[in-house]
């Protein structure tokens, strides 16, 4: 078990279009997070940036961006981009300067000016980049891959299109109690069904929108949190950021194909229960003990994937823990009580910063209507372009 | 574009991928450089044929245009454009790719038998850029589908 790091601040600008530069919403988000952990931004010793490659030029080199809209300090920098998982490894890059002793206090930001529509690779003839490759030999876009995942559930597991259907159900309810959601309405199967087919069998309210938006925690050293008079914040004690193992089984954004297992047999997990296990793993509890989970529900399909590659139920069981009310709020382990992507949208360098702001709220319990009674073990889980994934587990 | 992903006529059109010579493992898109099995010290990658046939991991649709650098023509309302993920049985990987134009998503089951076709992905006054389409085991041409569902 590593060493655990004191979340002091958590700080979000609403989920929305908002049409503005990603720098004032990572400020804002900044400036919210700081004001939470009742510091200065001068007290901070290091800031790290999740990427954007969306805004521009310095969109490249956040942390900076960031740093000199909040005011040159002379502060460490860092910048970290792995597509949807960057927010969980800009956090894994504070936690490490922290634990390396390079810095007390660390104030990690993401955020993003989407655009509208599908998310399409950078311009220009780049036959190198299989994200490139994808989209100009195939058309695949991301939902193209997320129809892939939801028909192949149907066929293994015979899940039903109402089924992933009932996921949005349940997380635009609670999204409904989240003031930082884009979506603040209820969404009935009904509604989900009468929606445009994107890509079969799923539709327009099976799939996350692009958003706008920013997410900002302010992490130290336990010894820190103590001389400022926190005896018991909030604390990280995982951060995952495992590779997949060769071969590679399951066809995953943004590859053509899978790895070949000609030639060596596959290991008995799949990358996502991986990124899981290693978190478990390195925070020394297990899926038993979780008050609650915020996982990327790009679409309702894979939220119960999830559920399966978490451990929360067995294989081929995620309709039914969804089925039986488990993961809702009042469940035995309510899922995206925050309304997740559903209610969010992508904005891709802050979401997994966000599902951080959301444990820290649940396990202060401050987070309201939608409390997560008793909540004390939270993990977060999702997934990037390339072979990047990600998991933090939080503990009060 | 892709130089080297497949070759051939007909029915001897066949997707291109590269083995290792020191762990035999097969790699498509074709790798040329280095071997990517962590256990392997590596040999050397020859280019061979993929197996023609294989059955159906799970397919989908794309009801709206995609963006570029796919290229569609504006002009043209959009046609739904089905892709089909397919298993290979002797080389034990996943392979996706668009269906045949006229297959939809109707036609198709997971565990289907399909096989690898030539196709046109765009072509203007000047180029055809060509690619490759996976088509039910049966189909000829590209009309009259129906009843091909498994």
């Amino acid at each position: 078990m590593t060493k655990e790091v004191a979340v002091l601040g958590a700080g979000m600008h609403p989920w929305g279009k908002w049409g503005r530069s990603f720098v004032e919403y990572g400020v804002a988000a900044a400036r919210e997070a700081l004001a939470d952990a009742g510091l200065e931004w001068p007290d901070i010793g290091a800031i790290i940036g999740a990427d954007t490659v969306r805004g521009g030029y310095p969109g490249y080199v956040s942390g900076a961006a960031f740093a000199k809209a909040l005011g040159w300090q002379g502060a460490r920098v860092g910048s970290v981009y792995a597509a949807c998982a960057s927010g969980a490894q800009a956090i894994d890059a504070g936690r490490a300067q922290i634990l390396a002793g390079l810095a007390d206090v660390v104030l990690v930001v993401g955020a993003d000016s989407a655009p509208k529509g599908f998310f399409r690779p950078a311009g220009g003839d780049r036959p190198d980049d299989p994200d490139w490759l994808r989209f100009r030999i195939l058309g695949a876009t991301n939902p193209v891959y997320f129809g892939l995942y939801a028909r192949r559930r149907m066929a293994q597991h015979g899940d039903t299109p109402d089924d992933f259907a009932q996921v949005k159900v349940k997380n635009s309810a609670m999204g409904a109690l989240n003031p930082h959601a884009r979506y603040r309405s209820r969404v009935t199967a009904e509604e989900v069904a009468a929606s445009a087919v994107v890509a079969d069998p799923l539709r327009l309210l099976d799939i996350c929108a692009t958003s706008d938006g920013g997410a900002a925690v302010v992490l130290s050293s336990m010894e820190y949190a103590r001389r400022l008079g926190q005896a018991e914040p909030v604390r990280i004690r995982a951060v995952a950021t495992v590779t997949p193992r060769y071969p590679n089984t399951v066809l995953d954004l943004p590859d053509i194909a899978t790895d070949s297992a000609g030639a060596v047999e596959p290991a008995g997990e799949t990358f996502r229960r991986s990124i899981a296990r290693a978190a478990y793993e390195e925070a020394g509890v297990g899926p038993e003990d979780l008050s609650l989970a915020e996982v990327y529900d790009l679409s309702t399909a894979l939220e119960l994937q999830w559920y399966e590659d978490l451990g929360l139920c067995g294989e081929g069981e995620g309709v039914k823990l969804l089925r039986d009310g488990a993961t809702a709020l009042g469940g035995r382990i309510p899922v995206n009580v925050s309304g997740g992507l559903a209610s969010f949208g992508e904005a891709v360098p802050a979401q997994a910063i966000a599902q951080v702001c959301e444990l820290t709220r649940q396990l202060r319990c401050v987070a309201g209507d939608r409390q997560v009674v008793g909540a004390r073990v939270g993990i977060t889980a999702n997934q990037g372009l390339f072979g990047h994934g990600s998991a933090v587990i939080a503990v009060r | 574009m892709v130089t080297g992903w497949f070759a051939g006529e007909g029915d001897d059109f066949r997707l291109l991928g590269t083995r290792c010579s020191a762990c035999a493992s097969v790699f498509f898109p074709r790798e040329d450089h280095h071997c990517r099995n962590p256990a392997c010290l590596g040999g050397e990658l020859v280019e061979i044929p993929l197996s023609r046939r294989g059955r159906v991991w799970s397919f989908t649709d794309s009801r709206y245009p995609p963006p570029s650098p796919y290229v569609t023509d504006p002009e043209l309302p959009w046609e739904p454009c089905a892709f089909i993920a397919v298993e290979l049985e002797a080389e034990r990987m996943v392979v996706l790719g668009q269906a045949a134009p006229g297959i939809t998503v109707a036609d198709l089951a997971v565990g289907l038998e399909v096989e690898v076709v030539p196709g046109v992905l765009h072509e203007d006054a000047e180029t055809t850029w060509t690619t490759w389409h996976w088509r039910p085991t049966g189909v000829t041409g590209v009309t009259g589908v129906t009843g091909v569902t498994a």
